[in-house]
């Protein structure tokens, strides 16, 4: 099974006040058709840039971007605008990305018109089969956004980017301002799309525990770069990136004698300037086990298993030298 | 004696939509040195409930009515704004989800320091840029001294919570309320934060209100916890008890739809539907439309609150099992 | 081929509707609305509603104060006041609207295009607005007039020019802001052409503030007529005009207070009322307080 989207060596820089922000420098990873990748991380350390920068709503600073072979990088506004139908977007503020004068009905139909799908008399019939879709009642159709509850906004959304029928959807924070009992059904409804329609998530969020719920494969990212890859099981249950574990220690877990036994790796700082990084590797100035060496240099890729692997100079010496 | 004893306390908040009944009678105590977690979901009440303790709630048009609020005895309803100025932060301190708003932009973090330290503790000068320092560093905020002359947008998120907490502690409360003071930062400093509330309040008994929606964080805090729902406290348990036997449709519900990073949890259950219209009277449990183990007694009569053990309470008609 | 054409993307039915259900709820913009429509209805009227000439002169009648015959009594040449107040309504509104019209086919699609393409365009274009706005308006208008002559129409054409650049900057402001928006990244992202960003989303979300912005245009407009032809540059006598009538009556002030009070009181009432409706406006165009209809009860 060829990967549905690969991307190499993807760099996106802002020119910033302080200086130049690297958002996103260096990223390569890849995405299976039907799988979700979670891409994970704290502020600031470019996930959302990285989403946006794959769906060419901010133009890659350098790297490719393939797409079923071809590179979405090269495309032209006019043809990104067609390959769109394919790479749909879910934000984070449901109701900041419903146009608040627009009824739930036309917000849907945008998507239809846009594309010329379902024109003329179908085309009611196949906004009420789309809400139906994302389980909300057809009588919401004339309602407008800030009539709607957050779930509700964030279903609307999704009905939405399903309209055009993707293949792959961005999703970007989708649940973090919302409830949690709603949170978890937008979750299940996600999941449930994703069995049916057999789509492709990229799932970003800083909330680990939703990311384990939702992914297949993790990405941790800090400061623009990843830190560490694996399949879900891997990362969870035995990260090796100091910043990977030292995340996934500092997430409370709802047991208290768990939570009571817990030691927790408590990271010593703030999160360093993006715009002037520390040398080497990033991460060494808040790092439970950095050495000077680590200042020298950028660290390379290091594989521990076949589809899990992590940017650490140290991990080959803990596990004596194996490439 | 409890440090706060709150018994039937009802706010209101008049609208063009009707009145609002954000808080629905709520009673519970806070003893001294402990640590009761708020937890619940948008609508609950819970922060509407702490804004009423220090009657911080805008009247009109809201209003805030009790059978009993007493703080250290008193009656807080009965004072005058002027003598509840004079608690707020001295005796009780609060600290709210977003730092950047609850500091004043314009100001330094040394002036916004010494200010509360005047105002209270009427120190001034020399003595209380001293006494500043000395709370930056106790809250872990490196080179005190020169960032006393910071602003707080030259702070992180982490740092200024950081500095929140230095106010609000700066006098030594007894009662420190902490309104989702964590939900807007990342994993790792919540994780620092909380560590520090929990060191600095077990040094000096203070008591403390943690308001949240995220199970985990109280998990780890708490002593007990009070859940709630549609302005009320549904079920009231020491922290270890709530998450063994939950005795509440409710929290039941809520500890299902949270997904855990340990993996613990298969399909998540969410809890359908959507939380109920306060401007409507609740004759039966306002939970009842989206509960799923209600029983035929909870569509004939309002749920009664039975005990469950030493201070575990909810106030449910289903049982719920071991 | 699918996706190289694009349903048309402008479609306004529910939302003006709901718009105007909820404009009756202020009541002094409804207020406004109605005196405005008095005044527009005794302009268009004026031929049959007149009971007298406006340009007739009467010596024999002159100065008398309001009576039932005259019921804003006569000026000084006899004329009767009311018939030139109705006749002075045509010229007011129609600079007015024409004003109104000339600002924004000029003014926002300056302004759309200052602030959606950015960069040298919005430098060059945004340049020739602050060439504009360093003048004083009502000077700037003067000198057009002189320049094209005292006539109503080059009134217009002066007005228009000089009210085109200030509602360019607006709407640049407006666009930058509503450019930045969620649900404009949103519709990029659903492949939606640039067209259909600037008209259904970016347009449509500053029809509110350009409205408000159009009722101080026209207002603006109607008073600078009314002071231009009061300092002789817009309509020659013995035409009526409001600002004409008003310069004419100063002399007259202390024998007959009523030929001034007329047309002033005209002026400020034609002005309150723009103003209240554009109040009325403002709240009715926001989206939130547009409730769809409720097929059944206690749905939701």
């Amino acid at each position: 099974m060829s990967a549905l989207l690969q991307v190499e060596d993807l760099r996106v820089h802002f020119k910033a006040p302080g200086g130049l922000v690297k958002a996103v420098d260096g990223l390569t990873f890849s995405v299976e058709r039907g799988q979700t990748l979670g891409l994970v991380g704290e502020s600031g350390c470019g996930k959302s840039t990285t989403g946006y920068a794959i769906l060419q709503l901010i133009r890659p600073t350098a790297g490719k971007v393939l797409y079923d072979g071809s590179d979405l990088c090269t495309k032209s506004p006019r043809e990104m605008r067609r390959l769109r139908r394919k790479l749909q977007l879910i934000f984070q503020d449901a109701h900041a990305s419903l146009n608040p004068r627009l009824p739930v009905g036309d917000l849907v139909g945008e998507a239809l018109d846009i594309h010329s799908l379902y024109t003329g008399r179908a085309r009611r019939g196949r906004i009420a089969e789309l809400l139906d879709m994302v389980g909300l009642a057809s009588h919401l159709a004339e309602r407008y956004p800030h009539e709607l509850s957050g779930g509700q906004a964030q279903r609307v959304a999704i009905c939405r980017a399903l309209a055009v029928e993707p293949e792959l959807i961005v999703c970007d924070e989708p649940v973090s301002a919302l409830d949690v009992s709603i949170q978890a059904q937008i979750v299940n409804l996600l999941q449930d799309l994703q069995e049916q329609l057999k789509l492709t998530y990229i799932f970003i969020s800083h909330d680990l525990s939703i990311v384990r719920h939702m992914s297949d494969r993790v990405a941790v990212m800090y400061l623009g770069k990843i830190a560490e890859m694996a399949t879900k099981e891997a990362i969870y249950a035995a990260p090796a990136h100091p910043y990977t574990k030292a995340l996934m220690s500092a997430v409370p877990v709802p047991d208290p004698d768990l939570e009571a036994q817990r030691r927790r790796t408590i990271l010593v700082g703030d999160l360093p300037n993006p715009a002037d990084p520390p040398s080497g590797c990033r991460f060494r100035t808040r790092c439970p086990i950095a050495i000077p060496a680590c200042a020298g240099v950028d660290p390379p890729r290091h594989a521990l298993a076949l589809d899990h692997w992590a940017h650490c100079i140290r991990l080959s010496e803990t596990i004596g030298g194996s490439s | 004696m409890a440090l706060l004893s709150v018994r039937n306390l009802r706010t209101r908040f008049a609208t063009d939509r009707g009145t609002v009944r954000a808080v629905d009678g709520v009673s519970f105590d806070l003893a001294e040195g402990e640590i009761l977690g708020l937890v619940g979901e948008s609508g609950s009440g819970k922060s509407v409930t702490a804004l009423s303790v220090m009657r911080l709630v805008p009247e009109p048009p809201g209003r805030i009515a009790a059978d009993s609020l007493a703080f250290d005895g008193t009656e807080i309803l009965a004072l005058s704004e002027a003598e509840m100025r004079e608690k707020r932060g001295a005796s009780m301190a609060m600290i709210f989800q977003d730092p950047m708003r609850s500091l004043n932009p314009v100001l330094t973090i040394g002036r916004q320091l010494t200010e509360v330290l005047h105002r209270h503790q009427k120190i001034d000068g020399a003595a209380a840029r001293k006494r500043a320092i000395e709370l930056l560093e106790m809250v872990g905020i490196p080179m005190a001294e020169k960032r006393l002359a910071a602003y707080p947008h030259q702070f992180s998120g982490g740092m200024r919570q950081r500095v929140m907490i230095a106010i609000a502690l700066s006098c030594n409360p007894r009662l420190l309320i902490a309104d989702e003071a964590t939900t807007a930062l990342d994993v790792t400093i919540q994780a620092q934060i909380v560590e520090l509330v929990k060191q600095l309040t077990h040094e000096r008994g203070t008591s403390v209100i943690w308001i949240s929606h995220d199970l985990g964080v109280v998990a780890g805090l708490c002593d007990r916890v009070n859940v709630m729902y549609a302005g009320r406290v549904v079920e009231t348990s020491p922290i270890r008890d709530l998450f063994k036997h939950p005795r509440h449709g409710y929290t039941l519900g809520l500890m299902g739809s949270t997904p855990r990073v340990d993996g613990m949890q298969h399909r998540l259950t969410p809890i359908e539907g959507l939380p109920p219209n306060l401007t409507e009277p609740q004759t039966l449990c306002p939970f009842l439309p989206r509960c799923r183990v209600s029983v035929e007694a909870c569509r004939q009569r309002p749920p009664e609150a039975r005990s469950f053990g030493p201070d575990h309470t909810a106030v449910c008609l289903a049982d719920l099992g071991t | 081929m699918a996706g190289t054409t694009q349903a048309p993307p402008f479609q306004f039915r529910g939302s003006f509707l709901l718009a105007a259900r909820q404009f009756p709820r202020n009541r002094a913009a409804t207020l406004g609305a109605v005196f405005l429509l008095l005044i527009c209805l005794g302009a268009i009227f004026a031929p049959l509603i007149a009971p007298y000439d406006p340009i007739q002169i009467k010596l024999a009648m002159k100065l008398k104060p309001p009576s039932l015959e005259h019921l804003m009594g006569t000026d000084h040449f006899g004329r009767d006041i009311f018939s030139r107040m109705l006749y002075g309504g045509r010229t007011s509104l129609s600079v007015g609207l024409l004003v109104v019209g000339f600002a924004f086919a000029l003014g926002v699609p300056l302004g759309l295009a200052s602030g959606y393409f950015g960069g040298s365009v919005d430098n060059l274009l945004m340049r020739l607005v602050d060439a504009f706005l360093t003048f004083p308006p009502l000077l700037l208008a003067v000198a057009l007039v002189g320049l094209l002559g005292p006539d109503i129409q080059n009134v217009m054409i002066a007005l228009g020019l000089v009210q085109a650049p200030i509602l360019a900057r607006m709407v640049r402001g407006s666009t930058l802001a509503v450019r930045e928006e969620v649900y404009v990244t949103a519709a990029r992202a659903l492949g939606a052409t640039p067209t259909r960003i600037v008209l259904s989303h970016l347009l449509r979300n500053m029809i509110s503030p350009i409205v408000v912005q159009l009722t101080v245009v026209f207002s603006a407009a109607v008073v600078a007529e009314a002071s231009l032809s009061f300092l002789g540059f817009g309509t020659q006598p013995p035409n009526p005009s409001w600002g004409r009538d008003m310069s004419e009556a100063r002399r007259f002030l202390n024998d007959a207070p009523w030929m001034f009070l007329s047309p002033t009181l005209m002026i400020a009432l034609c002005v309150l009322s723009i103003n209240f409706m554009g109040d009325g406006l403002r709240d009715a165009l926001d989206p939130r307080s547009w409730r769809a209809r409720r097929r059944v009860a206690g749905e939701d």
